[in-house]
């Protein structure tokens, strides 16, 4: 499924997110929309407002005022708990993985599956049922772990990678969001990231991808929308501009092709 | 990622056996350096006094260890979580006088003072946890001021009698004197040695294990319980029994084996331990984790005290001091429990307490003072730590490697 032949489906949207830390005001009045099976690019200068927004609709912030759509309905996240059972999944830089637990805990963390049975049977975890849920995973993300049940300290730095991402579909989640997950990798493993991430997109899933990486928004966006010091200046098609012009977008001069919103 | 990648082969789940030898090799060593620690003061100890080994010496070494391995077992739970509670020493103290002043002058049952005491550590215990979590204050801080006060109040209640405090409650007293009857502790075994063998069974019966190695492993592993506890049986049977207090501590150590690692808790336990904000991320209320971990320390730590009074027939205001809280946190690193939190097994603490037991053991027989125990204690704990620590260098090393 690419999103740019189908009609594309909104699964969330955010309408006027505004946030405030002291006396900085990292978001005013925020709009947009992550689609079904397509890539968001967000983009901006560091400081514009671009991980206070993905951490709003994660749970982590909440927002001093707007709202947040999930098919149309109006939705209450407060909590990292709340945006996991809505089917929002944050891929953090730092990845958030448990370096001394196994791969399947990992996947499984805060949401492990209990056995079936009686009430004593259900204390207990079924850890069958969850190894084959994650290689199930992996074998969609079409990534080679050693052992799921060798701790993450024994994985490479792209496996880790791909366990992040793996916790996405295990979750079904329905929106991804990344924070600059090339940020601190090599050639070779933005190309691995890169092909993970069109994997969850071809699973239908809606990306958000928070970069700098000029190659992230031409290698995976469908659209890039443009932050700057807390307010959306730019929406703007990958395909219809070139590197200069979101750069120009993002530093604020002014710029052809570049559609104000 | 240094291959290209393979698409077509997704995980390969490597043989259980080949996975083991892997984790070893990248420094995960499990219960092997505690279990080796036990057998080679065993052997030095059997060599070094013929009276070690006889059914009477082993059956005081069992009763010996009870204080410490109900305390150790407590204190791996906060360990666990990158913690530690140094005041564990006191508020066995504290609880084990409270018990008895409860009994003894106020005349309670003997039922209804343990559950008082048990209930107090854990307020105790839940007080620290609040103070760790709500002011942020480090827990070694937080527990030494706990060490100092709760010693303090123990004294208190000691207040000016001269010597110790006696209690006659027959339950108080039964729980470390009492020795289970022969045709119960068969049974006890006999239901060890036929779960042993269906879980067997059924684990052949999987596609898990098929290559011989690995059957032939799990056969040595799920042998290793009931061949313990024939053994123990063998032995104790020539003298009084099984003591009640290593079925208590059996149990405890069972329980707190399957919350840790069988249940959905104790991965949170270790998550928090190992990384506290991805832990919180993954919608774990790391707070309350934190507290609940630390009410039970301090229960268990009520429970030492309680045992302790059971054995002495009596408290005073020494009862829980001394080295007490240093061996249990030197049992559970010397069972594999990684001070930097995230990493341990509730076995490993309480082999590592038989250790630390089967030494002061030992060197009693031996004719050695507190002293020299003090000594040859602190140099295990000093080993075990080593072994943790070029373990540790050889994981970072292999994560490493991979990348
Ligand atoms: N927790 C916080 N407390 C105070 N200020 C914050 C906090 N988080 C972000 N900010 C401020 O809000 C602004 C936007 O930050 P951020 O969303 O991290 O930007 P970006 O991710 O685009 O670089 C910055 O000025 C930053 O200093
Ligand atoms: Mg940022």
């Amino acid at each position: 499924m690419n999103a740019a032949k189908v009609p594309s489906l909104r699964i969330l949207e955010t309408r006027g997110l505004s946030k405030r830390f002291g006396s900085v005001q990292a978001l005013s009045g925020v709009d947009l929309d992550i689609h079904a099976g397509s890539v968001l690019a967000l983009l901006g200068d560091n400081g514009a407002g671009k991980s206070t927004l993905v951490k709003i609709v994660s749970g982590v912030h909440r927002p001093d005022s707007g709202e947040l759509f999930l098919d149309g309905s109006r939705i209450d996240i407060a909590s990292p708990r709340d945006a996991s059972t809505a089917g929002i999944e944050t891929v953090y830089q730092d990845l958030a993985l448990c370096e001394n637990l196994n791969v399947t805990q990992n996947l499984f963390l805060g949401r492990e599956r209990r056995s079936r049975g009686s009430a004593l049977w259900r204390m207990f975890l079924d850890r069958r049922s969850m190894e084959e849920e994650a290689e199930r995973a992996f074998e969609i993300l079409g990534t080679r772990i050693p052992s799921l049940s060798n701790p993450i300290s024994t994985l490479s730095g792209g496996q880790r990678q791909a366990v992040a991402i793996a916790r996405a579909i295990v979750w079904q989640s329905r929106v991804v969001m990344f924070d600059e997950p090339t940020a601190a990798l090599g050639v070779e493993q933005t190309e691995n990231v890169h092909g993970l991430i069109r994997r969850l997109r071809d699973q239908g899933v809606g990306v958000l991808l928070i970069t700098h990486n000029m190659v992230d928004v031409f290698a995976l966006a469908d659209r890039a929308l443009v932050l700057r010091q807390g307010h959306r200046v730019a929406e703007m098609d990958p395909r219809r501009s070139t590197p200069d012009d979101v750069v120009r977008a993002i530093t604020g001069s002014e710029a052809a092709g570049v559609r104000p919103s | 990622m240094s291959q290209p990648r393979p698409r077509s082969e997704p995980v390969v789940s490597a043989a259980p056996f080949k996975e083991k030898l892997q984790r070893i090799s990248h420094g995960e060593l499990g219960l092997i350096p505690v279990l080796a620690a036990l057998l080679a003061v065993g052997i030095i100890f059997h060599i070094a006094s013929p009276y070690f080994l006889t059914p009477r010496n082993l059956s005081n070494l069992t009763l010996q260890v009870g204080v410490l391995g109900v305390m150790a077992l407590g204190m791996s739970l906060v360990l666990f979580i990158g913690e530690i509670d140094l005041s564990a020493g006191s508020v066995s103290g504290f609880c084990a006088v409270a018990l008895v002043l409860l009994s003894a002058q106020y005349g309670l049952p003997g039922v209804l003072a343990i559950g008082i005491a048990i209930l107090c550590g854990a307020a105790i215990g839940g007080i620290h946890g609040k103070l760790v979590t709500l002011v942020g204050a480090p827990s070694f801080i937080v527990t030494l001021t706990g060490l100092l006060v709760w010693q303090g109040a123990q004294r208190m209640l000691v207040g000016n009698q001269i010597g110790q405090i006696l209690i006659d409650d027959p339950l108080v007293i039964s729980i470390a004197s009492t020795f289970m009857p022969f045709w119960l502790s068969l049974t006890l075994v006999l239901i060890i040695v036929g779960a042993s063998l269906i879980y067997c069974a059924r684990q052949l019966g999987s596609n898990r294990f098929s290559g011989a190695a690995d059957r032939l492993g799990l056969i040595a592993r799920s042998m290793l319980f009931p061949v313990l506890a024939i053994l123990i049986l063998a032995v104790l049977s020539n003298h009084l029994g099984v003591p009640v207090l290593l079925l208590i501590l059996a149990c405890v150590a069972l329980v707190l084996t399957l919350i840790t690692e069988h249940t959905a808790f104790g991965v949170h336990i270790f998550a928090v331990g190992g990384n506290a904000e991805a832990a919180r991320r993954a919608g774990i209320n790391v707070a309350k984790l934190k507290i609940l971990l630390f009410s039970s320390c301090s229960a268990f730590a009520a429970f030492s005290g309680i045992i302790a009074v059971s054995r002495q027939y009596a408290a005073d205001g020494n009862t829980g001091g001394g080295n007490l809280v240093l061996d249990a946190i030197a049992a559970a690193v010397i069972g594999g429990t990684s001070l930097f939190g995230g990493r341990g097994r509730i076995q490993g603490s309480l082999l590592g307490a038989l250790v630390i037991g089967t030494v002061a053991n030992g060197l009693d027989l031996l004719g050695h003072s507190a002293n020299v125990k003090s000594i040859i204690t602190g140099l295990i704990l000093l080993g075990a730590v080593s072994v943790d620590m070029i373990a540790r260098k050889r994981r970072i090393q292999s994560g490493a490697a991979g990348a």
